[in-house]
């Protein structure tokens, strides 16, 4: 589902470019979840910005549910992004001026394939039923990230994409927001990449690569 | 249709159509002067206007021909029309209003011209003694003091001039006899219901001067016919225009004939033969046989400008034929007034006016 | 499609949520558009009549032939030019009171009316038979028929009785009977040319002449033909009415623009602070799958759809500002330039969408930075808020180069340039350029004051008054400017005021000015006058018309004596003026005059009269406030010698103040009223009064209207603001500091900025009175004023503008002190 083949990414700096990414290589077919953990400028949020299509590699070919990246436009890779790939921040980045309700629905309305059965059996299983009518502000870190997780799927993407979801989280919350996501994960069959500071985190997930200085380990 | 075409439309030609809306003006003539038969005709005192009666007019056409031989007409008229009945008044409250109508036909070409004014301020008037019919630059003036004039015809001599775009025209005219008087006497009678005008005329006229086509002066020389008419009720309500001839006829007989057409297909005609000597025998309504041969499309009007007319009593049987089938007046009441040529039982040149054949 | 909608429901999510956001930015595009379509919708009517005026008889397709000097001639002259092939039409034209009114008279021949000429024969005439009284007659039947008719536009016609009735005239004519007709100019009745020659007294004269078409050949020139009384005028389609009032409207569009402008500073911090508190949305949504170009779309639809939303009520609000400003613009251009303008408005289609279009456009233009912000929104930048005071610094930075730059222009537009746009740009410079200033000089004054006051609290209420002023600052400079203008607008038309005062003082020096209505009795009214004892001296007031070198000049006779000599204001003169003049040898001309063709004393001056051109010396120049037209005064026996026509009916009247009430009411018993027409001082100053009241009742009343655009503008910032101030007050909060005191300080703070802009708005407000009376009045209108200070006007916008400010912060404070803790606390669990 997301295949990186040799990708490198230079930014430059007053000290001359950074290689924060160089040469790298990863597979991850539909239904496995990955972690990838790494130091803090190891280029973790990086990859994940490059395989979410918000930014462009400079060199090697990043393949996306079968469609690769390179050269492609800000309007393909918007759709890339509603069609096939769904995104979990550390801030959660829920619209404040959106009831939940319309939150978990947004994205999948604007990818234009909104179920409202699927939505609702998602707001039950996150245990965000009683909730649907507050906005952002009214709820807690955890709930927050309940209901990007359910924004998230609510499209059914392909891939997902995390960063550091439960970041923000406490442990026990953290620990119990991330099981949830991946028990419906695993129903969906999606592909799952998590980028995580938390070895313990990242023991939860089927497979472990870690980053280091724009390489993996 | 402009305010002027209202005003001379309904209430010199008196169109019905239009009349209706205007039944204070039509053809009913309360108030104004009546023409009566039996009147007693004076000159110069009638080539002046006859206040009064509400409408009235000075009427040349002329038949000429220049030194190659080429035939061309004019026209000079000049309209009085009375909004009240009474005295005219002086100063802008006259109620008088005057038009002036030029024409100029050539064999290819046929030209018109227009004029408004006021009475009561000088733009426009008309005098007996002497004789002078002016509106703007446009005259027909005598020169002939009363007391000099043969049995007072003023307009023994006179001269005419007009100018239009793109042509003009100077001439003099010159005759030795008296006018004539049309109908019973003068008494000229439009329909059977009794519409009547005064009429007299002076046929005898020799032309000479110069016309301008172009810019080109052109002397010629020829016959004109002068018609003096006036009345305040010309023409019945249903009857929509007239066909109206002036004939030079061989031998110096002259014959005036013309047809009101009526709404209903009927018409009612008449008509006076002169001979040289002045001596008028009117013709009555069943003595006239007019019949159109063909007619000329003009912007989509159909006119008939080839005539068969007869008298059956005077063994008189013409075919009548236009100079220049296009001599449309293009004025604000527009209609065809143009010099024709005949041949039959007479031959000759005289002028036809054919009314009522608008498009709309 | 659907996805665009889905996106536009959730971009406007935003405004649920922030209900005063949204307010602000349609109240603030709202009032914008309102203040400059209502004045759009003032100088559109005005034009709309005076394009009446000058299409009606074919002033504006048709060459004209008038006389050469004077204001009529002979009839006959008319009739000689028909005669001579000349294609011309008579028109004669004049003024008459009716119940009060001034009426204008224009009297035609509708038979020899050209086709096209003006909405008579077009509208009025062809209207087909006007079947009002049954009779089923034509118009143009009527018109020339006993007793004729009267055609005027509804409004006029209601005004003066209604249809078919027959007003009677001041002179005691009686007008023929009114019938309404379409495109007529306001205040103007068309009748027939004879009937309009024994209303307006005048029998056997006209005006003018249209001229359709000169012969072809003409043998005779037309000074030939009419003896040099007649010259040929180009066809027009402006009209002097136009021209004379063009600065009128450039003053009424430039104030129309400046309050477009203060509204668009709203427009633009709304817009501005939308679009930060919603940049994490807009990132949200682009990593959602929403493109670049169809999020900037959206948003570009979004704003469109505010703003035309906001442009019809904007619309309908200029509507209302308009209809309730017209009388006094109306009165105004009557009193000013003799315009008759319709007392209610009619206006086209295209004037409701050049409203709507304007406050798009505005609204455009005032979100260009957020919209290229949206566009190049960077995608993964961390959702940090912008650091602001960085920002504002480098705005800052930005400001002050520009307002360099515009003081430049300043300079060079003094130094070098002149004209009424000239002047404009001067002020616009001007005030820009204060206003992008502003918030650089405020942060100065406060890091001073912050530097002199001791005690935590006082420095941080300065620091924090200097972080509050950069978010306040658009509010800050709608209200400078506001202020700013206000001032000057003020000291101008107050400095006027006194001017004008002390001026109508000396100038109407007689006690009684007395008109003949009918002129052929002035001589036995002057007689009757002067043999009175109480009678001191009876002065001809007379005067003719001309023009200097094509510009419309009054010529008035005065007459020797010390009413004028001792009185009369001279702004400059030779020695000896008033004998010179008396002589005839030189004569006195006004401001207006001088400025135009710039004539200093001492200068020769040629005049063009009937009875002889004429050429003097000037001898002085006085003030003539108001007069559109040039003045020039000559000795009264001058003026009755070379212009035979003059108007002879007037006179001032010189009594013992006891026996002015005994001398009016003999005067009128003798005489009667319809004859004789007699006012005293008192009520001729009244008059004046009123008349330049009305004239700056205009000014005045869009000067308050800005300066509550204003107002409003401080307070939606400040409500705007109010969220946002939040994480700088909970740590003082929690610092021990009570929420009663906070919210008493943040009053105090938007009192402290209102201040400063106050104060500041002072010098630039006597800068703006300086240009309005020394560059823009000059350039307008010829005429310069003294500017005087008026500390007390200062003093009311001073109060004005604190409790503005007080009043826009009393929300936000009242809502801190009403707070409830946890709210504040949420502010620190919300920082991570």
């Amino acid at each position: 589902m997301l295949t990186l083949r040799n990708v490198s990414k230079t930014y430059p700096s007053a000290q001359g470019p950074v290689h924060v990414l160089r040469g790298i290589d990863l597979d991850l077919p539909a239904g496995q979840t990955l972690a990838l953990t790494g130091e803090s400028g190891s280029g973790k949020s990086t990859l994940l910005h490059l395989a979410a299509a918000l930014d462009a590699a400079d060199g090697g070919e990043i393949v996306v549910a079968g469609q690769s990246l390179v050269g492609m436009g800000d309007s393909a890779r918007a759709q890339l992004r509603r069609e096939r790939i769904g995104l979990v921040f550390q801030q959660f980045n829920l619209v404040p001026s959106l009831k939940v309700r319309e939150n978990l629905a947004f994205q999948a309305r604007i990818a234009g394939r909104h179920d409202p059965a699927w939505v609702e059996s998602l707001t039950q299983k996150l245990g965000l039923s009683k909730l649907v009518d507050r906005y952002p502000e009214q709820l807690s870190g955890g709930q927050q990230q309940r209901v990007a997780i359910g924004r998230t799927l609510a499209c059914r993407p392909n891939l997902i994409l995390a960063d550091e979801p439960t970041g923000n989280l406490d442990e026990e919350t953290s620990d119990a927001v991330l099981k949830l996501c991946l028990d419906l994960v695993e129903q969906t069959g999606s592909a799952f990449l998590m980028v995580t500071h938390s070895p313990r985190l990242a023991g939860l997930l089927g497979r472990r690569i870690h980053l280091s200085a724009g390489r993996l380990a | 249709m402009n305010v002027r075409a209202v005003l001379f439309i309904l209430l010199v030609f008196a169109v019905p159509a239009f009349a209706q809306g205007f039944a204070g003006l039509g053809t009913d003539a309360e108030g104004y002067s009546t023409v009566e038969p039996g009147r007693t005709f004076s000159f110069p005192v009638d080539h002046g206007p006859h206040e009064g009666f509400r409408i009235e007019w000075w009427y040349v056409t002329a038949n000429l021909e220049d030194t190659d031989g080429n035939d061309y007409g004019l026209q000079w008229t000049l309209f009085r029309q009375a909004l009240a009945p009474g005295e005219e008044g002086e100063g802008w409250e006259s109620s008088a209003l005057w038009m002036g109508h030029a024409g100029l036909t050539t064999g290819e070409r046929h030209f018109s011209a227009e004029k408004f004014a006021r009475g009561g301020i000088g733009q426009a008037d008309v005098t007996a003694a002497p004789f002078e019919a002016f509106i703007d630059d446009w005259a027909l003036t005598g020169d002939i003091a009363a007391e000099q004039a043969p049995d007072g015809d003023t307009m023994a001599e006179v001269a005419v001039n007009a100018t239009g775009a793109d042509f003009s025209y100077a001439m003099t005219l010159t005759t030795e006899r008296a006018p004539v008087l049309q109908g019973e006497a003068g008494y000229s009678v439009k329909s059977d219901a009794g519409q009547a005008s005064y009429y007299y005329s002076q046929p005898f006229y020799r032309a000479e001067g110069t016309i301008t086509v172009d810019g080109e002066a052109i002397p010629v020389t020829g016959t004109a016919w002068l018609d003096r008419e006036w009345s305040s009720q010309p023409l019945a309500d249903d009857q929509e225009g007239w066909d109206w001839f002036s004939l030079h006829l061989p031998g110096d007989d002259k014959l005036m004939l013309f047809q009101v057409r009526s709404e209903d297909g009927s018409s009612y005609y008449s008509g006076t033969w002169f001979t040289p000597d002045g001596v008028a025998t009117p013709l009555a309504n069943d003595a006239i046989t007019m019949t159109p041969l063909g007619t000329t499309d003009i912007d989509g009007r159909l006119v008939p400008t080839q005539w068969r007319l007869e008298i059956p009593s005077r063994d008189f049987e013409i075919t009548t034929e236009a100079l220049n089938p296009q001599s449309w007046m293009a004025t604000t009441f527009a209609y065809w007034e143009g010099p024709i040529r005949f041949s039959g039982t007479h031959e000759g040149k005289g002028y036809l006016e054919m009314t009522g054949y608008d498009s709309d | 499609m659907k996805r665009h909608l889905w996106t536009l429901a959730v971009l406007l999510s935003h405004w649920r949520r922030r209900p005063f956001q949204l307010m602000t930015l349609v109240i603030g595009l709202a009032v914008a558009t309102a203040l400059w379509s209502g004045v759009q919708a003032l100088n559109v009517q005005a034009r709309q009549s005076y394009d009446q005026a000058a299409r009606l008889i074919g002033g504006d397709a048709f060459a004209s032939l008038r006389p050469t000097n004077g204001t009529n001639f002979e009839q006959a002259l008319y009739v000689t030019l028909r005669r001579a092939g000349w294609d011309v039409s008579p028109v004669i034209e004049g003024d008459v009171r009716i119940a009060d009114r001034s009426i204008r008279i224009v009297g035609i021949d509708p038979v020899t009316l050209p086709q096209g000429a003006g909405p008579i024969t077009r509208d009025a005439l062809d209207d087909g038979p006007e079947t009002a009284d049954g009779s089923g007659e034509s118009r143009a039947v009527r018109l020339l028929t006993a007793p004729s008719l009267a055609l005027g536009d509804a409004e006029t016609v209601a005004a003066l009785g209604g249809v078919d009735t027959r007003p009677t005239l001041g002179n005691g004519g009686q007008l023929p009977p009114l019938v309404v007709a379409t495109s007529l100019p306001p205040e103007t009745l068309v009748t027939d040319v004879g009937v309009a020659q024994a209303l307006l007294d005048q029998p056997g004269r006209l005006s003018r002449l249209i001229l359709t078409a000169a012969p072809e050949t003409r043998s005779q020139s037309l000074a030939d033909l009419t003896g040099g009384a007649l010259e040929r005028v180009e066809p027009d389609d402006q009209g002097d009415l136009e021209r004379l009032t063009d600065s009128f409207h450039l003053n009424l569009t430039a104030f129309g623009f400046l309050s477009f402008l203060v509204g668009l500073f709203i427009v633009h911090g709304a817009i501005g602070l939308a679009f930060e508190q919603r940049r994490p949305m807009l990132r949200t949504m682009r990593a959602c799958g929403v493109s670049a170009r169809a999020l900037t779309a959206v948003m570009l639809l979004e704003l469109t759809t505010i703003s035309a939303l906001a442009g019809i009520i904007g619309t309908v609000a200029g509507y209302v500002i308009a209809s309730a400003l017209l009388p006094d613009v109306a009165a105004s251009l009557r009193g000013l330039y003799g315009a008759r303008v319709a007392g209610e408005l009619s206006l086209q289609p295209s004037w409701w969408l050049a409203g709507v279009a304007i406050s798009v456009i505005g609204a455009l233009v005032a979100a260009g930075s957020s919209l290229y912000r949206a566009w190049r929104l960077p995608l993964f930048a961390t959702a940090q808020p912008e650091a602001w005071a960085g920002a504002e610094a480098r705005a800052r930075r930005w400001q002050l180069a520009a307002a360099v730059f515009l003081a430049a222009i300043a300079i060079g537009v003094l130094l070098q340039a002149s004209g009424l746009v000239a002047g404009f740009v001067l002020m616009g410079s001007v005030l820009l350029a204060a206003a992008l200033l502003l918030p650089s000089a405020l942060v100065g004054l406060l890091a001073i004051a912050q530097r002199l006051v001791r005690g935590p609290v006082a420095q941080w209420f300065f620091a924090d008054a200097r972080q509050q002023s950069g978010g306040l600052s658009l509010a800050l400079m709608a209200l400078l400017l506001a202020l700013a203008v206000n001032i000057g607008v003020g000291t101008m038309v107050d400095s006027f005021r006194q001017t004008f005062t002390g001026w109508l003082d000396q100038r109407l020096a007689a006690e009684l000015y007395v008109g003949a209505r009918d002129p052929a009795r002035a001589a036995d009214i002057a007689d009757w006058l002067e043999t009175r004892n109480d009678v001191d001296a009876v002065l001809p007031v007379w005067d003719a018309e001309t023009r200097y070198r094509g510009f419309p000049v009054e010529v008035f006779g005065f007459s020797n004596h010390p009413t004028y000599s001792d009185h009369w204001p001279l702004l400059a003169s030779l020695p000896d003026a008033w004998s010179e003049a008396e002589a005839g040898r030189a004569v006195l001309i006004s401001e207006q005059l001088a400025r135009r063709f710039a004539l200093a004393p001492g200068d020769p001056i040629d005049i063009a009269a009937p009875g002889g051109d004429w050429d003097g010396t000037v001898a002085a120049i006085y003030s003539d406030y108001g007069n559109p037209r040039g003045q020039v005064m000559i000795a009264v026996d001058e003026l009755v010698a070379r212009f035979p026509h003059a108007e002879r009916g007037n006179f001032a009247v010189r009594v013992a103040p006891e026996a002015v009430d005994t001398v009016m009411d003999d005067l009128t018993a003798a005489f009667g009223a319809g004859t004789v027409e007699v006012v005293d001082q008192r009520t001729i100053k009244d008059i004046s009064q009123r008349i330049f009241d009305r004239t700056f009742a205009v000014t005045l009343a869009l000067n308050t209207l800005t300066l509550i655009v204003a107002g409003i503008a401080l307070l939606a910032s400040l409500l705007t603001l109010a969220d946002a101030r939040l994480p700088q007050l909970a740590p003082l909060w929690a610092l021990g500091l009570t929420r009663r005191r906070l919210a008493a300080m943040e009053l105090i703070k938007a009192a402290t900025l209102a201040l400063l802009t106050a104060l500041l708005a002072i010098p630039l407000g006597l800068a703006v009175a300086w240009i309005l009376t020394n560059v823009i009045n000059v350039e307008a209108f010829g005429w310069q004023l003294p500017v005087y200070a008026f500390p007390e006007q200062w003093l009311r916008l001073i109060v004005l503008a604190l409790i503005t400010a007080i009043a826009a912060a009393a929300w936000p404070a009242l809502s801190l002190r009403r707070m409830p803790p946890t709210k504040l606390l949420k502010v620190f669990a919300d920082e991570r």
